[in-house]
């Protein structure tokens, strides 16, 4: 193997330090929509522990949590993931709660 | 799971994204989506490399994914693959070709019949095991390249185009059962390229043991008509984050495994410190010929290999991904390494009301 066969590890390589340099800057990872669009009532923490479990039950399974998203499509979001892992309404109902807190 | 490669055709992919267009337009001329119900766009963004053998390859891709939902009930949804693949000419010729590719991985439209029953049509990806459905998309997926019998099972282009139920039969706190059952056309279009077949997926979930198994099959009913069948099964132990997946598949004329797992430490502040970041990962796999007759994509001999794997998961939904893979067959043993960079993007299609 040639110097190019490495070349792109070596990139990554290079730029590691600076990335995770930047990572280290603690951020918060937060799953919830933003707060546009609140439920009439704050969740309790009985709904917040389920959600949190029908998350993690669920969806990330598969995949990361996304650092947020716009209220707007936490409907869509959710029904979404119905079809592809099949949650119950249930399941549905409380983590759309979850997701809008 | 990067498409095959195509040249690309400007008039031939137009014609054939024309049903895409369609759909965009019906959704365009429905009444905007109310609050939370707004149509969204996710995806991904990344810069792969592979040298394969010695020969390094290039690809810049993009995986967008559309979901819109139409009323209470309905669901519209489909993901596309548009890539750039640089790689070397070969043949004792230095320098560089390439080849692009556009192209839709699926569009559905998805009616949520009842709390237990999904009904779907159009252009769906094959639910046979789980890699197609769930970890094929390239801000999901661990490693930039799929398992070896990837393909089995999956009657050559991974996607079906007909009719589809799914739901989750039986759900409570303790365990649900899933289904899914399937009937595809034969269909040459480019875009919807599928073969005709029907199989379904069921699988047993342990919610607090976090333990899936379940099983496959699906039958073509073209050509040479052959059965696969599939099994699985996942264990990601509740408050770790360890992940084992493993998969099954065997097919008239070849069979195969897959089992991969993956770490990520909470041990020295959480999985959003500089430790918690990373994400080792191991994959090992096997695949075993039959007979000699080579139509399900898998390697024409007896295949082992083994992948390991160096994730980085940054802020702002950015993921590195690396691995070094060791192939060994009779037809000779190579190494495979990769580096990539994925983005992943979410936000609304439009600003809802």
């Amino acid at each position: 193997m040639s110097l190019k066969h490495f070349l792109p590890g070596l990139v990554v390589l290079v730029a590691m330090p600076l990335l995770l340099q930047a990572a280290t800057q603690e951020h918060p990872s937060t799953i919830k929509a933003d707060a546009k669009h609140p439920t009439t009532a704050p969740l309790s923490p009985q709904q917040e522990e389920e959600g949190d479990r029908i998350f993690k039950q669920n969806c990330s399974r598969c995949h990361n949590a996304p650092e947020g998203f716009s209220s707007n499509i936490s409907g869509t979001v959710v029904r979404h993931m119905r079809v592809r892992v099949s949650l119950s309404r249930h399941e549905e109902e409380e983590l759309l709660r979850f997701l809008n807190p | 799971m990067l498409q095959p490669k195509l040249v690309f055709r400007l008039s031939r992919v137009a014609r054939s994204a024309r049903p895409f267009g369609l759909a965009l337009v019906m959704l365009c001329a429905a009444r905007y989506g109310i609050a939370q119900n707004t149509p969204l766009l996710s995806g991904g963004i990344g810069f792969f490399t592979n040298t394969n053998a010695g020969n390094t390859s290039y690809t810049p891709i993009i995986e967008p994914l559309l979901a819109a939902p139409i009323g209470q009930h309905f669901l519209i949804e489909s993901r596309a693959a548009i890539l750039e693949s640089f790689f070397p000419r070969g043949g004792g010729r230095t320098g560089y070709d390439h080849s692009y590719f556009a192209g839709l991985t699926y569009l559905q439209g998805d009616y949520i019949a009842s709390s237990h029953l999904t009904l779907v049509g159009g252009s769906f990806l094959i639910p046979f095991g789980t890699y197609n459905e769930r970890l094929s998309p390239i801000w999901i997926s661990n490693f930039q390249d799929g398992p070896l019998i990837a393909n089995l099972g999956l009657l050559s282009t991974g996607r079906g185009t007909g009719g589809m139920m799914r739901g989750s039969a039986i759900s409570n706190h303790k365990y649900s059962i899933d289904y899914a059952a399937y009937f595809s056309s034969r269909v040459g279009n480019e875009q919807f390229a599928s073969e005709r077949s029907f199989g379904g997926r069921t699988s047993l979930y342990l919610k607090d043991q976090r333990l899936e198994a379940g099983l496959s099959y699906n039958r073509s009913l073209q050509g040479t008509q052959e059965n696969f069948y599939g099994m699985h099964v996942w264990w990601e132990p509740a408050d770790t984050a360890f992940r084992l997946r493993s998969e099954y598949a065997r097919g008239h004329h070849a069979q195969g495994y897959w089992i991969e797992a993956d770490y990520r430490s909470q041990a020295f502040g959480g999985l959003n410190s500089f430790v918690g970041r990373f994400e080792p990962l191991i994959r090992l796999q096997q695949t075993f010929r039959r007979d000699t007759i080579v139509s399900d994509g898998l390697p024409p001999a007896n295949t082992q290999r083994v992948d390991f794997g160096l994730d980085y998961n940054l802020p702002h939904n950015t993921r590195i991904l690396t691995s070094y893979a060791r192939q060994f067959s009779s037809t000779g043993n190579f190494n495979v390494w990769e580096t990539g960079i994925v983005y992943r993007f979410l936000f609304p299609a439009w600003k809802g009301k």
